[in-house]
């Protein structure tokens, strides 16, 4: 007597009809996949999307600029202005700049760049002159490119804006005199058509001395990442711990992004609402229309002595079964979808992440929409009559 | 073993009370084999529906081994239907897409027994039943006949007291309906007690009693093929 592997369990029978009925059950699988496909490439664009922006919000350099409150001068750099040689911005101090650091969310803060500005007088003619922390400002303005010459190296050792280069007739290794202080040109930065085009950038110390105003600072522009945090929340921090200060975020591109992104996550989850409502009804016809064509089926079940609750085990156990290969099968498909649509459709150029969780919330919900579509035809099946196996087909 | 005391079943039919069994008083011992006779909608049917279970009673007691089926909760019955009764279906109702084993282990699906116990039960009843080496076939390699058997071994596999059969031969050609008819009778003359719904006076001859049917009611019991001349004249009029 050879037994083998034969198994009639009520999953066998689940197992089995499916089996039959592939070329419908693809079609559910397939409607069910379409509908969480849709919600897990949404949900991966998203999220690549916010990757982006965290990536681009440090391209962008500063966020916040930390200025003194009230000045009213004439030559302007990132929100300050300064009238001449002769006048002094600087109200803020060494020690208000490490108290930034100080604030609640401080670990969300990546860089903080003091510089100190003066209108210095450099071969007959007025120059800006500014004052950073040269590790700082490199890490901050990343755009930055040494055209000509080397980064900074020595405390003495300045980088020259391209057109102020031109106009100078400066270049790498030439030494300036500024207030009596000698600075080496170490670079030249390539012209990248902002102020900093026009400006001579020396070490924050040196600038100090020279411009007679040590431990002074005229702005400290700052750094957050803030894809986790409101950006006005750590304003709002520095403004308290710096009360003399004016405090301002700066929103432009980044921001409007985020607002994209959060109008998109919107969208996606009304659209994963209405697709996941969609593949619940396709479900629900499909079971509906397997429960009426297998009555003859149902009613042997009931003859044969299954209790109301086998046959809806039968029935949730092929939705159970056909949702899991739905959720699967969506969650790949939207993954795939999302890697190559991200880059063309949402102009994202950081990677989708392949995120096993939203793997799981996909075969989950697949579960779930799958299992509650079902309830209805499997009540409907409990309540076929045993007598209609007896009839005729 | 089963008694049924004052059975009345009325159908409501597109509004229209339909009387499928009238006042139906039957008692059938442990061992019998009864053959319940008459033409088409007399309420034979209905009668072996239940006796089995599976189709409560407009009004009157069915009592099986003592148990008043019909008192019971609906997954009760279910259970009732399970240890108690075995059922052969006119159209046989093989499942196409199982095995003869597994059409026989379908029954079993929900018994709290090990599997290899249902195996071993499954494959001897299939032996019994004369399917021995056929047991891997789907439905539609086996003959009519054949697949008559795998619907008797489905039916006896969970031992039930009663065996009911509804017009096992009627889907089937005569020599292999005379087949399964032969099988229910030995089955019977092995203990098993079996009730059966025939129109078929040949088929009815295989069993011990015949009760007559007409218009939801017992016309007359007695021995097969000994229906009275008065009964006999009323049947054929009745098929006419």
């Amino acid at each position: 007597m050879c037994q083998g592997s034969v198994q009639v369990r009520l999953i066998d029978v689940a197992l089995k009809n499916l089996w039959r009925r592939k070329g419908r059950m693809m079609l559910l699988v397939i409607g069910l996949a379409i509908g969480v496909a849709t919600a897990v490439a949404l949900m991966a664009i998203t999220q690549a999307m916010q990757a982006d922006v965290a990536v681009k919000m440090d391209e962008f350099g500063a966020n916040i600029v930390v200025v003194p409150k009230a000045n009213d001068l004439a030559l302007s750099y990132g929100g300050i202005t300064v009238a001449s040689a002769a006048y002094d911005v600087a109200s803020l101090t060494m020690a208000d700049v490490e108290r930034i650091g100080s604030i609640k969310n401080a670990a969300n803060i990546s860089v903080v760049a003091p510089k100190l500005l003066g209108a210095v007088s450099l071969g007959g003619r007025q120059v800006l002159m500014a004052g950073v922390r040269f590790a700082d400002e490199l890490r901050l303005k990343r755009w930055w490119s040494v055209e000509q010459g080397m980064q900074p190296t020595e405390p003495e050792d300045a980088l020259v804006g391209a057109r102020l280069a031109q106009g100078l007739s400066v270049q790498p290794g030439d030494e300036v005199d500024i207030n009596g202080r000698r600075f080496r040109i170490a670079g030249v930065l390539a012209e990248n058509g902002s102020q900093d085009d026009d400006i001579l950038f020396v070490d924050l110390s040196e600038a100090q001395q020279a411009l007679g105003s040590p431990d002074a600072v005229s702005l400290v522009e700052v750094a957050a990442l803030c894809t986790a945090c409101p950006i006005e929340d750590i304003v709002e921090q520095i403004g308290q711990v710096l009360p003399q200060a004016r405090v301002t975020a700066l929103r432009q591109a980044v921001a409007l992004r985020m607002e994209t992104v959060g109008q998109l996550e919107r969208f996606a989850a009304a659209t994963s609402v209405v697709v996941i409502i969609i593949g619940a009804l396709v479900v629900l016809t499909t079971m509906l229309g397997a429960v009426a064509e297998r009555r003859q089926e149902i009613g042997l079940f009931r003859a044969l002595g299954f209790r109301q609750r086998h046959v809806a085990g039968v029935i949730l156990g092929e939705a159970a079964l056909l949702s899991l290969a739905g959720g699967m099968l969506g969650w790949l498909a939207g993954m795939g979808s999302a890697v190559l649509a991200a880059p063309r459709l949402a102009n994202v150029s950081a990677p989708v992440p392949w995120n096993p969780v939203i793997g799981l919330l996909a075969v989950a919900c697949a579960l779930a929409v799958g299992l509650s579509a079902s309830l209805y035809p499997a009540m409907q099946a409990t309540r076929v009559d045993p007598t209609v196996a007896l009839r005729s087909l | 073993m089963i008694e049924l005391h004052r059975v009345s079943k009325v159908y409501n039919s597109a509004g229209a009370p339909v009387v499928a069994l009238r006042e139906v008083n039957l008692k059938i011992a442990e061992g019998e084999f009864v053959a319940l006779m008459g033409p088409s909608g007399s309420g034979k049917s209905t009668l072996l529906t239940v006796v089995g279970g599976m189709n409560s009673p407009t009004s009157g007691r069915v009592l099986v081994d003592g148990i008043d089926v019909y008192s019971l909760s609906t997954e009760q019955q279910a259970d009732f239907r399970h240890e108690y009764i075995g059922f052969v279906f006119q159209q046989l109702q093989l499942l196409p897409y199982l095995t003869a084993l597994e059409n026989v282990l379908l029954a079993m699906a929900i018994a709290p027994i090990p599997r290899s116990e249902k195996m071993a039960r499954a494959y001897q009843v299939l032996a019994r039943v004369g399917l021995s080496g056929k047991e891997r076939r789907l439905p539609s390699q086996l003959s009519g006949g054949e697949q008559g058997r795998v619907a008797v071994a489905r039916a006896l596999v969970n031992h039930p007291p009663i065996l009911l059969a509804d017009e096992p031969t009627g889907s089937l050609d005569r020599a292999t309906g005379a087949q399964v008819l032969s099988l229910l009778r030995d089955l019977n003359r092995a203990g098993q007690t079996v009730v059966m719904v025939t129109h078929d006076p040949q088929a009815a001859a295989f069993a011990g009693r015949v009760v007559n049917i007409l218009d939801g009611q017992i016309v007359e019991e007695g021995v097969a093929t000994q229906a009275s001349e008065p009964v006999r004249a009323a049947l054929s009029a009745a098929l006419r």
